[in-house]
């Protein structure tokens, strides 16, 4: 598969996963510092279906997601230093500081939100294939959900609805095996193949190895064009482990050592430096590069967002309803 | 001017937005061939098509949500819950998604998303089937809360309410559908966010939205045989809330009853209440009086329904109490 795509892109690919990893711990630091509040949930170990996904996507697609949304916003391009800045709750962040960590958008990437109730953004996503599809426009929906949104209503309702409506959406359930604290095998669903239970809504499902960038990309590829070309929705579930707690203020001591070790052993981006080197598709010299770049890219978006004004007092009734002249 | 009924205006709006905008189209459980569960949509089908007049599961959450996503998207959609009821059942997709993003996203996007749903009770329809929702969304910033009581209200506010950039909840009294009313044959709208003085009086202000309105004025028609004039405020909608004209005539009267179909504890009147005695306290003879539904469910059995809700007689004898202190 890594074959077939050109090295630009490989290394591409490779950059954005450890631009994500790298922001998230410029993140981690910067809560600790207190210039990040509330609830920070990083995605660190699951950079591998944000990149591998969302490479497949038309700059008109949309992209809908969770509160675990930073990596999902980076790799479609929103600025990283707008992210911080958000992150910082400043007025030049991405959502001008009225959304923070679990609310990011950016209308020029149709970067449409993250979403923190869980499951909530499956009918917006619904709503936006609907759209496309009322217009005759070629213009499909990505919606990202965790394992936790499948218990919830919305999930049901929304999977229906794409279905009997035959729009163009993918479900993609990134499956970190956790809801929370709770493991997803042990306490909160009986049947554990998730990308089966999309059958009951007459939508295929399909399961990809999400610490693998290429299988990701690969499998959606042929994913978003079958939706694309009027295939209906499609259900996809990829498995991953994220190498944080749920947010910064859980040690995750809940999970077993070798379970931990297991996956990190699994790491998507050691794990795609190494084939690109013994492929022969990077040299050393070139991953020093991209490594040298995201620094500077991770400074600069902290740099950024520490000098950014907070947004003035006056700021604070701004966009609660239309505005005059917009 | 044409005598229509308030089911007919309502209907009368909704297909000019169709015949006017193509990004309009309506989502509703059973608007389709069955023409909705209040025989609002009767027909739209065969004339729209079912592109445009989208018959749903019953996914009250999916399809607010799906709405959400087509607003922010750029179209009009209109989505119809059967009754307030259930639009609990959509609450997060309204209270936390559809009335929140503009604000989170910085004004980057934009839901001008219509609601349309069914509050009251006294249809003997029992307690799961006849509360008054529409005071507790009228507390949500980013919302309107639409309450017509007139089919020249409901007309004029629905056209108002495609002019907004932002969701609104246009709520339909469940016994008005087939009160009739004039109409102008004329374009008008009707300003959201303004309320009327329905009928002017001297001697006590009512204020009410939706049907307790028709309940205040036949309380007026009581009270005026008996030589006290009360002067009846429409609020049309709940948010924004257009408390100067509601300040202006209490001012005049020097007293206020408020009326609302809802339970009185946490009910919207009280918002009205607090707001008048801030604004015009030395102008009050009285306590703010208010009348609401009682402390229960709303039972099934219709003379004990009839007690649960506010009737004429009950605003009568709430200002008669209050002018002969």
């Amino acid at each position: 598969m890594g074959r077939r795509l050109a090295k630009s892109q490989l290394l591409e690919f490779y950059r954005q996963m450890h631009l994500i990893r790298e922001f998230e711990r410029e993140c981690e630091r910067q809560y600790t510092r207190g210039n990040i509040k509330g609830f920070l949930h990083v995605y660190s170990g699951e950079e591998a279906i944000a990149v591998g996904a969302i490479s497949t996507l038309q700059p008109q697609d949309y992209v809908v997601t969770h509160y675990r949304d930073h990596g999902h916003a980076l790799a479609r391009g929103v600025n990283s230093k707008a992210i911080m800045a958000e992150l910082f709750g400043k007025a030049t962040g991405c959502s001008k500081g009225k959304g923070g960590s679990m609310h990011l958008f950016d209308a020029e990437k149709n970067f449409m939100g993250g979403y923190a109730i869980v499951g909530g953004q499956l009918p917006v996503a619904a709503g936006l294939a609907l759209a496309s599809k009322y217009r005759g426009e070629d213009r499909i929906a990505l919606c990202f959900m965790g394992d936790g949104a499948l218990n919830e209503g919305e999930f049901h309702e929304a999977m229906n609805l794409a279905a009997i409506w035959k729009l163009p959406v993918i479900y993609f359930c990134e499956n970190n095996l956790y809801g929370m604290g709770a493991s997803a095998a042990n306490n909160l669903v009986m049947y554990q193949e998730i990308y089966k239970m999309a059958a009951a809504y007459g939508i295929e499902g399909i399961q990809v190895d999400g610490n693998d960038v290429l299988a990701v990309r690969e499998l959606m590829e042929q994913v978003t064009h079958r939706v694309r070309h009027g295939q209906g929705p499609l259900f996809v579930e990829a498995r991953t482990y994220r190498l944080r707690g749920h947010s910064i203020a859980d040690p995750a001591n809940y999970r077993p050592t070798e379970e931990v070790a297991y996956w990190q052993a699994r790491d998507p981006i050691p794990r795609f430096r190494e084939w690109l080197l013994a492929e022969g598709l990077a040299s050393q010299e070139e991953v020093d590069e991209i490594h040298a770049a995201v620094e500077r890219e991770v400074v600069a978006a902290a740099e950024f967002a520490e000098k950014s004004p907070f947004p003035e007092p006056g700021d604070l009734y701004r966009w609660v309803y239309q505005e005059d002249g917009k | 001017m044409a005598v229509i009924s308030y089911r007919e205006a309502v209907a009368r709006g909704l297909r000019e937005a169709l015949q006017e905008d193509p990004r309009v189209f309506l989502v509703g459980e059973d608007i389709g061939p069955y023409g909705g569960s209040f025989a609002v949509t009767k027909g739209f089908w065969e004339e729209f098509g079912e592109e445009r007049i989208k018959d749903s599961p019953l996914s009250e959450s999916a399809i607010v949500g799906a709405g959400v996503g087509a607003a922010m998207a750029g179209l009009r959609p209109m989505v119809e819950l059967m009754t307030i009821n259930f639009s609990l059942l959509a609450m997060d997709q309204i209270v936390n998604h559809a009335a929140k993003i503009r604000y989170m996203s910085g004004g980057q996007f934009s839901v001008p998303l219509m609601v349309r749903t069914v509050t009251g009770g006294g249809a003997s329809v029992g307690a799961t089937h006849s509360q008054s929702f529409e005071g507790w969304y009228a507390a949500v910033p980013g919302l309107y809360v639409v309450v017509p009581s007139t089919p020249r209200d409901a007309l004029g506010l629905f056209r108002s309410c495609r002019d907004l950039g932002d969701p609104v909840l246009y709520v339909e009294h469940i016994l008005l559908y087939g009160s009739r009313g004039e109409v102008p044959d004329t374009p008008y709208k009707i300003p959201i966010g303004q309320a009327e003085v329905k009928r002017l009086g001297r001697d006590v202000t009512i204020i009410s939205y939706s049907r307790m309105v028709q309940v205040s004025l036949a309380a007026a028609e009581l009270l005026a045989s008996e030589g006290i004039q009360p002067e009846v405020v429409d609020l049309r909608t709940l948010r924004p809330l257009d408390m100067e004209t509601v300040v202006q005539s209490v001012k005049k009267t020097h007293h206020a009853v408020v009326v609302e179909e809802a339970p009185k504890q946490g009910g919207f009147g009280a918002e009205v209440a607090a707001q008048i005695q801030h604004q015009a306290f030395e102008y009050l003879n009285a306590p703010v009086e208010r009348v609401a539904g009682e402390e229960v469910p709303i039972p099934y059995s219709m003379p004990l329904e009839r007690l649960a809700i506010p009737d004429a007689d009950r605003v009568a004898r709430a200002v008669r109490k209050m002018l002969a202190q």
